[in-house]
C-alpha cells in the first residue's frame, strides 16, 4: 500500500514539475559546460593546440608575406592579427565536435539520455565549455602579435568586442563540428571533414593578400564567406574602418549557422542511440 | 502491491534485425525481477527500451505507471540506470561526478553534498572522492557507477549486467547493495549471465534467448523445470564416508556419487527423505561439515529449456548499441 502511494504521489509532483522549472536549460547546460571546463583544465595539453597555433601562424605569416606585402611586418600584423583572431577561433571550434563525438561512444552519455533534461543540453554544454579555448587563443595571439609590433589602433573595448564577434561565430560553427560528431562514428574523421570545412572558409578569405588581386570567382566565394564579414568587423573594430556592415553582417550569419546547424546536431544527437 | 514496470510484446527492431519477438516482462513495486540470459539474447536492448533510450517497435511499455514512448520524462524521473559502460567521467573525481549528477537532477546544494556523502560512504569510496575516477579500479567504478544512478532516489533501477568483469568478492559486495535498496523498497532490474547472481537476488526471473522470454518464475519454480533436487553430505570424518554411502544408498535406492573429494551426493526423488537421513546420520553418530538438500541450479535449466548453455562458445553478435 504504501508502495501504491510512493507512486501516487510522485506522479503528481511529476505533474506539476512537467510545467518547466525556469531556467532549467540554462541550469542544465552550464553543469555540463562546469564539466567540459573541468576536464580540460585536467588535461592541459588539450589546450596547447590553441596555445601554440597563434604563435605558429603569426610568426610565420609575418615573417613570411610581411615583408613582401607590406614592407615590413609591423605594418603587416596589422591586417593580418584581426583576420588571424577569426580563424584561429574558428580553428579551435572544431575540437568541440570531436570531444562531443568521443563523449558519445561513452556509457556516461546514455545516463544523460535516461535522465530528465532536455535533449539539447549535452549539445549546449559542449558548445559552451569550449568558451576557455578561444579565449586562450585569443589572449596568446594578442600577445604574442604586440610582441612582434601588433597595436590595437582603436580602444579596448572594441578590441574586445572584435574578440566576441570571432568567439560567438566559433561558438556557432562548433553546431556544425557537433552535427559532424554525432553523425560520425570516429572521433578522428569528424577532425578530417571539419579541416575540409575550415580551410577554404578561413583561407579563402582576405586574410594574407586583399581581393583585388584574386581571379573572379574567388572574388564571388568571398562576398558569401562568413569568415569574410567577421575578419572584416575584427579589422574595423581593432585597428579602425567599417564597422558596422561587416558587424552586422557576421551576427547574421552567426544566428543564421546556430538557427540551421543547432536543431540539425540536436536531431542528429536524438536519433543516434 | 502494484506493478512497478511492465513490458508487453515487446518487440525491437534493428533493421532487418529483429532483436527483441514480442518480449513480456513485468515486476512488482519492491522486488528484484532477473532478466537472464547469454550475449545476444536482447537483455540490453530490453532495459534500453524500459530507459527510453529506445522507442519499442511494437508493445506497451510503462514505468512506473507512464507510457515510455508517450511519456519519457516522467519515466526518467523515476528510473536509475547503471549501464553495461562505465557511466561516469573519467576525468572528473567521484564527489564531482554525483555532484554533476545531482545538478542534473536540480536537487539543491546542500541535498547534493549531503546525498553524495552518504552515498560515498555506503559504496565504501569516502576516501576516494576526490580522486579523479581514472585512479579507481574497476570494482571501485562499477559502485561509483551504481551510487550515480542513485543519486535521485529512483524508485525503480535499471542494472545492466552490473557485476561483468568484476571478482567475485567484488560480486558478494555489489549483491549487498541491491539487496540494502530492495529493502528501502525500490525496484530493481537486473540482467546477468550468471544464474548464480539471478538466484541470489532475484524475487523471479525471466529467462530470454534470441529476443524471446522462454520462460519466467521464482529461482525455485525454475529449478523444479528440471525436477530432481539431491541430497549433499560431507561427513567431518573422512573415514566415514563408506558407511554413509550405504545408508544414502539404503534410504534413496540409488547409488550415491562424488562430485568432490570427501562429499556424496545423491538424487532424492521424495522429500521425506533428507529428513530421514538426518536423523539417520544422527542416530549413527556421524558428524557432517556439509549437508544439504540442493536444487539443480540454474544452468541446469537453461540447459533443459534452450537446449545449450549459457556459455558464450556460440556467441552471437551483441545488439548495436
Amino acid at each position: 500500500m504504501t508502495a501504491v502511494l510512493a507512486i501516487e504521489n510522485t506522479t503528481v509532483d511529476d505533474t506539476s514539475s512537467a510545467v518547466k522549472r525556469p531556467f532549467a536549460l540554462a541550469r542544465h547546460s552550464l553543469a555540463l559546460a562546469w564539466r567540459n571546463l573541468v576536464k580540460t583544465m585536467r588535461n592541459p595539453e588539450q589546450l596547447l593546440d590553441v596555445t601554440l597555433q597563434p604563435i605558429i601562424f603569426t610568426a610565420m605569416f609575418g615573417f613570411l608575406l610581411g615583408g613582401a606585402l607590406a614592407g615590413d611586418i609591423a605594418a603587416y600584423l596589422q591586417t593580418l592579427v584581426p583576420a588571424l583572431a577569426v580563424m584561429l577561433t574558428l580553428f579551435a571550434s572544431i575540437q568541440s565536435g570531436v570531444n562531443f563525438s568521443t563523449d558519445l561512444k561513452t556509457g556516461l552519455f546514455d545516463r544523460f539520455r535516461s535522465m530528465p533534461i532536455g535533449r539539447s543540453v549535452p549539445l549546449i554544454g559542449a558548445v559552451v565549455g569550449d568558451a576557455i579555448r578561444y579565449v586562450v587563443t585569443l589572449v596568446v595571439l594578442l600577445g604574442f602579435s604586440s610582441i612582434l609590433g601588433f597595436r590595437i589602433e582603436t580602444d579596448p573595448l572594441r578590441a574586445l568586442a572584435g574578440c566576441l564577434l570571432a568567439i560567438g561565430m566559433g561558438f556557432a560553427l562548433s553546431w556544425v563540428f557537433l552535427l559532424l560528431g554525432a553523425v560520425m562514428k570516429e572521433p578522428g574523421s569528424v577532425q578530417g571533414i571539419a579541416f575540409i570545412v575550415i580551410f577554404p572558409l578561413t583561407f579563402g578569405t582576405n586574410m594574407l593578400t586583399p581581393v583585388e588581386t584574386m581571379p573572379g570567382w574567388l572574388q564571388a566565394w568571398m562576398h558569401v564567406n562568413p569568415a569574410v564579414h567577421a575578419m572584416d568587423a575584427a579589422r574595423g573594430l581593432m585597428v579602425g574602418g567599417p564597422v558596422a556592415g561587416p558587424a552586422t553582417l557576421t551576427l547574421l550569419w552567426t544566428a543564421g549557422i546556430i538557427a540551421v546547424f543547432a536543431p540539425l546536431a540536436v536531431a542528429a544527437y536524438r536519433r543516434r542511440t | 502491491m502494484s506493478t512497478a514496470f511492465r513490458a508487453e510484446g515487446l518487440v525491437k527492431r534493428f533493421g532487418d534485425f529483429t532483436a527483441l519477438h514480442g518480449v513480456d516482462l513485468a515486476a512488482e513495486e519492491g522486488t528484484v525481477l532477473g532478466v537472464l540470459g547469454p550475449n545476444g539474447a536482447g537483455k540490453t536492448t530490453a532495459v534500453r527500451v524500459l530507459s527510453t533510450l529506445l522507442r519499442p517497435d511494437g508493445g506497451t511499455v510503462t514505468v512506473a505507471g507512464h507510457d515510455v514512448v508517450h511519456h519519457p520524462d516522467r519515466v526518467r524521473r523515476m528510473i536509475g540506470l547503471t549501464g553495461q559502460f562505465a557511466s561516469v567521467d573519467d576525468d572528473l573525481t567521484g564527489i564531482e561526478n554525483l555532484t554533476l549528477i545531482g545538478r542534473l537532477l536540480d536537487l539543491r546544494g546542500n541535498e547534493i553534498r549531503s546525498r553524495a556523502k552518504q552515498l560515498l560512504a555506503d559504496f565504501d569510496l569516502t576516501e576516494f572522492a576526490r580522486r579523479t575516477v581514472k585512479t579507481y579500479s574497476g570494482g571501485m567504478r562499477r559502485r561509483l557507477d551504481l551510487a550515480a544512478s542513485l543519486m535521485g532516489r529512483p524508485r525503480i533501477v535499471f542494472l545492466d549486467e552490473p557485476t561483468t568483469g568484476l571478482d567475485p568478492a567484488k560480486r558478494e559486495e555489489l549483491w549487498g547493495v541491491v539487496r540494502r535498496l530492495v529493502a528501502d523498497g525500490t525496484t530493481v532490474l537486473l540482467t546477468t549471465q550468471y544464474l548464480d547472481e539471478a538466484d541470489a537476488l532475484a524475487d523471479a526471473i525471466s529467462v530470454i534467448d534470441e529476443g524471446r522470454v522462454i520462460a519466467h518464475g521464482t529461482p525455485a519454480e525454475l529449478k523444479r523445470i528440471v525436477g530432481g533436487q539431491s541430497i549433499v553430505v560431507r561427513p567431518s570424518d573422512p573415514d566415514t564416508l563408506d558407511r554413509v554411502g550405504r545408508l544414502l544408498a539404503e534410504f534413496t535406492g540409488r547409488k550415491p556419487e562424488s562430485p568432490q573429494r570427501g562429499v556424496l551426493a545423491v538424487p532424492a526423488d521424495s522429500d521425506l527423505v533428507f529428513t530421514a537421513v538426518v536423523g539417520e546420520l544422527a542416530l549413527a553418530g556421524i558428524g557432517v561439515t556439509e549437508l544439504s538438500l540442493q536444487l539443480p541450479d540454474l544452468d541446469d535449466v537453461f540447459f533443459k529449456l534452450t537446449g545449450h548453455t549459457t556459455s558464450t562458445d556460440n556467441e552471437k553478435t551483441e545488439v548495436p548499441a
